[in-house]
């Protein structure tokens, strides 16, 4: 093959690999924009279906979502009970990731390998006795409590910083020990801060993911003025053909908006924990 | 004391030191090296054994009794599991999980691998930005907005998909109405959601692979396509097991997007076992029914990611005598 036709074919190979890539991130930003669009339309005009911009720009749809759901409580539960849930479970993860990466004791390596096997255990398996536990022992129904406690050391978390504090080297630890400092002052002042950029990662992905979360505050939050943003989105859902997606789209846009802000702020930190917490063998 | 000089310093106590002080000393020095890391990682087996470990020995107990949440229990044995086997609704919506598993996953891990390989070659500008894009609906990932989005998108009418299939001139396709497209909608749905997560998991994975390796065999005149299938996924096939692993576990859990895309629908087509778990507790009261089903549905899932496995690590043996 001669030069030219081989750099001609090297082109098109770099077109087609582009064209994949925009095709993929196109479908992939798609419906983000599609449901910005949609919540900015009347009714009318989003069942009409001609444009794909509005014709009419509107904020109705967001006032309306504003004064047909309870929505500003709604905002409230779900961000205190999301940054109550990060903080706990950040605390009490790194404390268990902590003892198992820079400790030595009798029984480490078999405690570690229970603690990785417990992620194989669906929700789904325990979600109705847990709800009967929740609402006949602990009393918990309609209470933050049920969303914050129970995984606030899961196992996730736990190997994250597990893998992050493998690399403190002991030296410092020793050296703080030789001072005389006590063991929850060398986690709290030297361990913690050392952690920060693991901390920030597995505390974006804990927010992420108690601020969407839909199946168990649907099981323990019976009550309307209790309702996480989820749960007020589902109870906007009518009967077949009767769905007010104008309304539905605006408080879509609502819960998902902070989000992409955090994600843009933070991407680089959230893709690094991503792929740290992939890496397994 | 010049004949203690150069020992080490816990072999001079004075011999007026109370025994008593050496004591504690001992149990202090074991303390610190076993119970606090004891301390540190116990929140983790209390919070297990109270809110995962209980729930899932009385689950059992619950299994085996008729109960409406209310009242008392009644024992009936293992009537439920007995009643569970006929029950075509509860075998339909494993079915729909499995038919679905084979819809998008098979798509979604080889895409995955295909551009978090290009992601991580010489050959691709701009990596940070699609990357960052082709990630970005992680953040929608089970969300009920999502579920939303995608039904809006593609109603009948008033969607886009139909909208940009005409632009086509492919004739509209009934995304929510007919048993197999809803099934491939939801998948849709669930490919859109996880598949920059799956990427970043084989990105890290590719990036663990030392690029020297992919030199010599270009050097031994080896072409991209060959190297790629012939090294790169033979070496991440664990980080590969891994994120099937994950789907595996994943689309047996789905539970928001088919309630709230297709309720289940049409004809049961996309109904999913933790939607039979949840209906049955909740709409018919049947909670030792739906605990029996949680088992069976365990038990389904610990089979398949077994087998899996088992598969997988037979093939590793077989890789390894050949080489």
């Amino acid at each position: 093959m001669n030069v030219a036709a081989r750099l001609h074919s090297d082109h098109l190979v770099k077109l087609a690999v582009y064209l994949v890539l925009a095709a993929v991130s196109a479908f992939m930003v798609f419906p983000f924009v599609w449901m910005l669009v949609s919540s900015l339309k009347p009714f009318t005009e989003i069942f009409a279906g001609t444009h794909f911009l509005p014709q009419h720009w509107t904020l109705h749809n967001f006032s309306s979502f504003f004064h047909q759901a309870d929505a500003v409580r709604a905002i409230w539960n779900s961000f205190y009970i999301a940054t109550s849930t990060t903080a706990l479970s950040l605390f009490l993860c790194a404390l268990g990731g902590y003892g198992f990466a820079k400790f030595r004791f009798v029984g480490r390596n078999f405690l570690f390998g229970f603690v990785i096997a417990t992620l194989a255990v669906p929700f789904a398996v325990i979600v109705v006795p847990l709800f009967v536990m929740m609402r006949n022992t602990f009393h918990w129904v309609d209470t933050p409590w049920p969303l914050i406690v129970p995984w606030a050391a899961n196992a996730f978390g736990i190997f994250f910083m597990r893998q992050y504090m493998l690399s403190i080297p002991d030296e410092i630890l020793d050296a703080a020990r030789v001072d005389g400092a006590s063991e929850p002052r060398i986690f709290l002042r030297i361990v913690l801060p050392v952690c920060k950029p693991a901390l920030v990662s597995l505390g974006i992905i804990v927010f992420i993911a108690s601020w969407n979360n839909f199946l168990w505050p649907l099981v323990v939050l019976p009550s309307p003025h209790n309702w996480t943003l989820p749960l007020v989105l589902r109870s906007l859902q009518g009967p077949p053909g009767r769905t007010p997606y104008d309304v539905l789209m605006a408080g879509s846009v609502v819960s998902t908006l902070p989000l992409v802000i955090g994600f843009l702020v933070f991407q680089r930190r959230l893709v690094s924990g991503i792929m740290a917490g992939g890496v397994k063998g | 004391m010049g004949w203690i000089a150069g020992q080490p310093a816990e072999t001079v106590s004075p011999a007026a030191r109370p025994a008593r002080a050496a004591g504690t000393l001992v149990v202090r020095r074991r303390f610190r090296r076993l119970g606090w890391p004891l301390l540190f990682v116990s929140p983790f087996f209390v919070l297990f054994a109270v809110f995962s470990l209980y729930p899932i020995g009385f689950s059992f107990w619950l299994s085996l009794r008729e109960w409406s949440l209310t009242g008392p229990a009644r024992w009936v044995g293992l009537a439920n599991y007995r009643a569970l086997f006929h029950d075509a609704l509860f075998w339909q919506s494993m079915l729909n999980a499995g038919l679905l598993f084979l819809i998008y996953v098979p798509a979604m891990t080889f895409l995955a691998l295909v551009l978090a390989a290009l992601l991580n070659s010489r050959y691709v500008r701009l990596q940070g930005f699609w990357r960052t894009l082709i990630f970005l609906p992680y953040i929608m990932s089970g969300t009920v907005a999502a579920a939303f989005t995608f039904q809006l998108m593609l109603d009948r009418n008033a969607g886009y998909a139909n909208k940009f299939l005409s632009l086509l001139g492919v004739s509209p396709v009934p995304w929510l109405d007919n048993t197999w497209w809803a099934r491939i909608s939801l998948g849709m749905l669930v490919l859109w959601a996880w598949l920059g997560y799956n990427m970043l998991i084989m990105l890290a994975g590719l990036q663990a692979i030392p690029p020297e390796l992919g030199e010599a065999a270009r050097v031994d005149g080896a072409g991209p396509l060959r190297i790629f299938w012939h090294i790169t996924v033979p070496l991440l096939r664990p980080v590969i097991v891994f994120a099937v692993t994950l789907s595996i576990i994943g689309t047996f859990s789905l539970f928001t997007e088919p309630l709230l895309l297709t309720n289940g629908g049409p004809a049961n087509a996309t109904t999913t076992p933790v939607l039979q778990i949840w209906q049955n507790t909740f709409s018919f009261l049947r909670v030792g029914y739906s605990a029996a089903m949680s088992w069976i549905y365990f038990a389904v899932i610990v089979v398949i990611a077994l087998t899996q496995y088992f598969l997988v690590s037979r093939r590793d043996r077989y890789l390894e005598a050949r080489s």
